[in-house]
């Protein structure tokens, strides 16, 4: 068990920069999500502190001690694969049981850890089989395994369930929770899905083009995002992005359609200024006043409903609603949101106007 | 049940006719080889089993001289060809697997260059380059050793590329989960890349071993002594010109036990054999 | 039969990626096969080590004496070995204006297309049938396959147990019908003796390609023509025979390599080239003039042509396989 220290990190493949510094300090204990679409660098970070990446600048410590100059295998990790990386042609514990061999753990050790964690991961009935017999979510159990027997510094999970189906997935996305919880460590885990990442992380790193747009506690990620990205990154259906620009006062947010929006709190030194709106579907609720809406399309998921709708200016609104559609397309609908579920971010920059 | 028409029975018949094209040969060199020599030579050998078979085994398998000369014992010439075929065989997947390693898991100075090094070889087939080779195994004095009927044969890039080829389909988080377990190149070789080859190498060695056993030219050159002769050339100097007064009874007996090696490899490896032909093809 | 039950499985990709497998593709980098992994070790010295082995053979045995055979086609030595002169092309132009060379150049001609016809043109219908939905289509494929044991040198000599004049049934029987068969004299029937017996051996390994060839063709794709309306014969020009094509351009490469250098044991055991230069083949040439005539330059020179023919061979296959990759 070990913290792991993430210092202005940077990563570049000749002239192009993947990695542009990044920062984070993970506690120890701490299940950390690196959160982002695919290309955004968030594997090569964790190859990074695999020691399975070189890392250009910056340093990278686990558990105190600095580690960029480290074999993967002297950095006291364990790390699980998208595709699992099991030895083929290695029997269930003979896979589990590899890497503490290689490190000339004694064998009556080496039956006891695997068998814990056979036991942990409901393997027993498995050991003696190859992954080839194995069903996907077995596999992925086994890749755990492996993991867990090295009773390492940290953990390192590189979008372990995304080769499982829906289903599997999320009681894997359980059963790694639970684990976590019960084993205690370090973890830091890639994902391009904000649901495990929503449901998983003591914290979030939302990263896109190399750099961390935001870190954060799930909450603190889906309740005041960071920038325009994140905005749209988390949240499903994603948020709405309408242009608009405060008042003369600060004291609302005009809208080109006319609407304007009381702000909570006035910005008065922010007077005339154009900024980005951002409104989640399911913070709009039906009004007597607000916008005004013609209904395009209707998707009634059962739980709740989803209304695609066109403001009078062309602009697309989604809508959130609970329980069962109240309407049709073609009608006409006013919905509005609460004055604290709006979100101001800078026209151009796209970060979060705080306050 | 539809009633049977000719046109179905044609598919049957022209595949008879193949499979009995194919066996003929052999079953007359069988039966050719249970009668003696007078008989044979004077062209009247029969479609039945005759009661020399033991007899003409024996003498040809001990090299007792024949009606007219003397040969190399075929047990000698049976060794000299397995030596040959197996060191063929064994040397190239060795060489090739390590040298396929090196290409396909490290990034070197000079790696493409070494890799079309070996590639160039694949258009020198042993034929082009005869007289020059021949010298070369002279001058380093192999000519009638094992080592020089073997060791020239060993180089050839169809192995290397078969191999490099499997090792690109390794997948690379397989090599990763292993450098996180620990294991060196040396021990990802021995534990992983070797274990996962199995197949190949099986593939390979019956597809070798027929090459390595059948090989006529280069034999022909470097063994001048009766006593390093392979089984395939020592055939066809018991014929000669193959006149009628020849030792048939000795040459049937001897060409039986030339294909049953390299036969029994095929029918009983015919698993690996398919694979290794289709995927090295050749 | 194990083996069979293989060939039956169809598009097995892992143990059948038949004809677009050629070595030369291996060489070249695709999509799916990078020419380097992503993933390395990062040794210095041992890939070297790995190397190394390979490598000393390949120079030792393959580069030196190639370089020798060009450095010699190019100098002609004096009687004793002892000194020899730059001669320019002398070599080359004493070959190719040789009648005798041109004579054997159109025997080898002959010889491979003939062989390369019949053994591909034989293992081709013999595949389509044994490939069909027939009785006993197992036993005919297992049947088939084995004769590509057997040595070409050794299948000579089978066909020697059968068709020579004085003990082989069909030569004895040819000549009881009156024919004058005697393919020791008669040049024509020694070149047709060779022709045989060279594709006789050739046809199993044909085969083998053809029926890999013949169950990579998607099923959905004779039903769909089946569901057209074409009929069998018709399928077979249409659609089998178009993407069969791959393999067919392969096997047309090897078996053109095959009939110029492997079949040297199949004329050595049965014709030593002869009657005079009938079955004469340049490859027999060369082993003629360097082994037992002792002429270095001209074999040599010899050597160097038939290295340019085989570079052109594997050039061809090298272009068709990049060109029909996407194809197969």
């Amino acid at each position: 068990m070990a913290t792991v220290e993430i210092r202005n990190v940077r990563k570049s493949y000749g002239p192009v920069e993947a990695i542009k510094g990044i920062d984070i300090a993970i506690q120890d204990g701490e299940f950390l999500v690196l959160l982002g679409p695919s290309g955004c660098g968030k594997s090569t970070l964790l190859r990074m502190v695999a020691g399975l990446e070189g890392i250009t600048g910056g340093e990278i410590a686990i558990g105190g001690r600095v580690v960029n100059h480290l074999d993967p295998k002297d950095r006291d990790i364990a790390m699980v694969f998208q595709n699992y990386a099991l030895y083929p042609h290695m029997t269930v514990f003979d896979n589990m049981a590899y890497g503490l061999k290689i490190r000339g753990i004694p064998k009556a050790e080496i039956r006891a850890r695997v068998d814990r964690a056979a036991e942990i991961l409901e393997l027993g009935r498995f050991l003696d089989r190859r992954p080839s017999q194995l069903s996907g979510g077995q596999r992925q159990r086994v890749a755990m395994g492996r993991a867990i027997v090295r009773e390492p510094a940290a953990f390192l999970f590189d979008e372990p369930l995304s080769n499982l189906d829906a289903k599997l997935r999320t009681q894997m996305r359980v059963e790694i929770k639970r684990l976590q919880d019960r084993l205690g460590i370090t973890s830091l885990y890639v994902t391009h899905d904000q649901v495990e990442a929503m449901t998983l992380a003591d914290r979030i790193l939302v990263m896109n083009h190399g750099v961390a747009e935001q870190i954060g506690t799930p909450l603190e990620v889906y309740q005041r995002p960071a920038s325009l990205f994140v905005a749209g990154f988390i949240g499903s259906p994603p948020m709405n992005v309408l242009d608009g620009r405060i008042d003369d006062r600060g004291g609302a947010v005009l809208l080109p359609g006319g609407q304007s929006l009381p702000l909570p709190q006035p910005r008065p030194t922010e007077a005339g200024r154009p900024v980005k709106l951002g409104i989640r579907p399911e913070h709009l609720a039906v009004a007597d006043a607000g916008f005004v809406i013609e209904v395009e399309l209707v998707e009634a998921l059962g739980a709740d409903t989803v209304v695609y709708g066109r403001l009078p200016g062309g602009e697309a609104l989604l809508v959130r609603m609970a329980g069962l559609p109240s309407c049709r397309s073609g009608d006409r609908l006013t919905v509005s949101p609460p004055a604290d579920a709006l979100h101001l971010f800078d026209a151009v920059t796209g970060r979060r106007l705080e306050g | 049940m539809k009633p049977t028409r000719f046109i179905d029975l044609v598919p049957h018949i022209v595949l008879i006719v193949g499979v009995l094209i194919f066996a003929y040969p052999i079953y007359v060199t069988l039966i050719g080889s249970t009668w003696d020599s007078g008989t044979i030579g004077r062209g009247g050998l029969p479609l039945w089993p005759g009661g020399q078979g033991a007899a003409n085994y024996a003498q040809a398998w001990a090299g007792e001289a024949g009606d007219r000369a003397m040969y190399t014992p075929v047990r000698t010439m049976m060794l000299n060809s397995l030596v040959m075929a197996l060191s063929i065989a064994l040397g190239k997947i060795a060489i090739s697997i390590l040298s396929a390693y090196a290409v396909a898991f490290f990034r070197f100075p000079l790696r493409m260059a070494f890799f079309w090094l070996i590639f160039i070889t694949l258009m020198l087939p042993v034929e082009v380059r005869i007289i020059p080779t021949y010298k070369v195994v002279a001058d380093l004095g192999l000519i009638n050793t094992y080592a020089g009927l073997a060791i020239p044969l060993i180089a050839s890039a169809t192995a290397t590329l078969l191999f490099r080829q499997f090792f690109l389909t390794i997948p690379d988080e397989l090599l990763e989960a292993a450098k996180i377990d620990g294991a060196g190149p040396v021990r990802f070789f021995v534990d992983v890349v070797l274990p996962l080859s199995r197949t190949n190498i099986a593939a390979l060695f019956v597809i070798l071993f027929i090459y390595g056993w059948n090989q006529y030219l280069w034999p022909l050159l470097v063994t001048s002594s009766g006593d390093m002769e392979t089984i395939v050339t020592g055939i066809t100097k018991m014929i000669g010109t193959g006149e009628s007064a020849n030792d048939w009874h000795i040459i049937m007996a001897t060409t039986v036990l030339a294909m049953l090696p390299p036969v029994a490899v095929v029918v009983f490896m015919q698993r690996w054999f398919v694979k290794g032909l289709v995927d090295s093809e050749k | 039969m194990r083996g069979v039950a293989l060939l039956d499985k169809r598009r097995r990709g892992f143990l059948f990626n038949p004809p677009h497998a050629s070595p030369l593709r291996h060489a070249q980098p695709t999509k799916d096969h990078p020419l380097q992994r992503r993933v390395t070790f990062d040794n210095r010295l041992l890939p070297y080590l790995l190397l190394a082995p390979q490598v000393a053979v390949t120079l030792v045995f393959f580069i030196w004496p190639a370089a020798q055979a060009i450095w010699q086609s190019v100098h002609l030595q004096d009687a004793f070995g002892i000194r020899s002169e730059f001669v320019w092309f002398e070599n080359f132009t004493h070959v190719l204006s040789d009648p005798n060379y041109l004579d054997t150049l159109k025997v080898t001609i002959v010889f491979s297309v003939a062989v390369t016809v019949l053994a591909m043109g034989v293992a081709l219908l013999l595949a389509v049938l044994a490939d069909s939905k027939i009785k006993g289509a197992r036993a005919y494929k297992t049947l088939l396959i084995w004769p590509y044991a057997l040595a070409p040198a050794v299948a000579a000599v089978l066909w020697m147990f059968i068709f020579n004049p004085d003990i082989g049934s069909f030569g004895r029987a040819l000549r009881a019908l009156g024919y004058d068969w005697d393919y020791r004299l008669n040049g024509g029937q020694a070149l047709v003796m060779v022709i045989m017996a060279a594709s006789w051996k050739q046809v199993s390994y044909n085969f083998i390609f053809f029926l890999a060839g013949l169950q990579a063709i998607p099923r959905s794709v004779m039903e769909a023509a089946s569901i057209d309306g074409a009929g069998p014969v018709r399928r077979f020009w249409t659609i089998t025979f178009p993407l069969l094509s791959p393999t067919t351009f392969f096997l047309l490469v090897v078996d053109m390599v095959y009939a110029f250098f492997e079949t040297f044991g199949t004329i050595h055991a049965l014709t030593q080239g002869g009657p005079g230069k009938a079955t004469e083949t340049l490859i027999f040439r060369v082993y003629q003039d360097g082994v037992v005539n002792n002429d270095l330059g001209g074999s040599s020179a010899q050597s160097v042509i038939l290295m340019v023919i085989v570079i052109a061979l594997t050039a061809v296959q090298f272009r068709f396989v990049e060109r029909k990759v996407h194809y197969a």
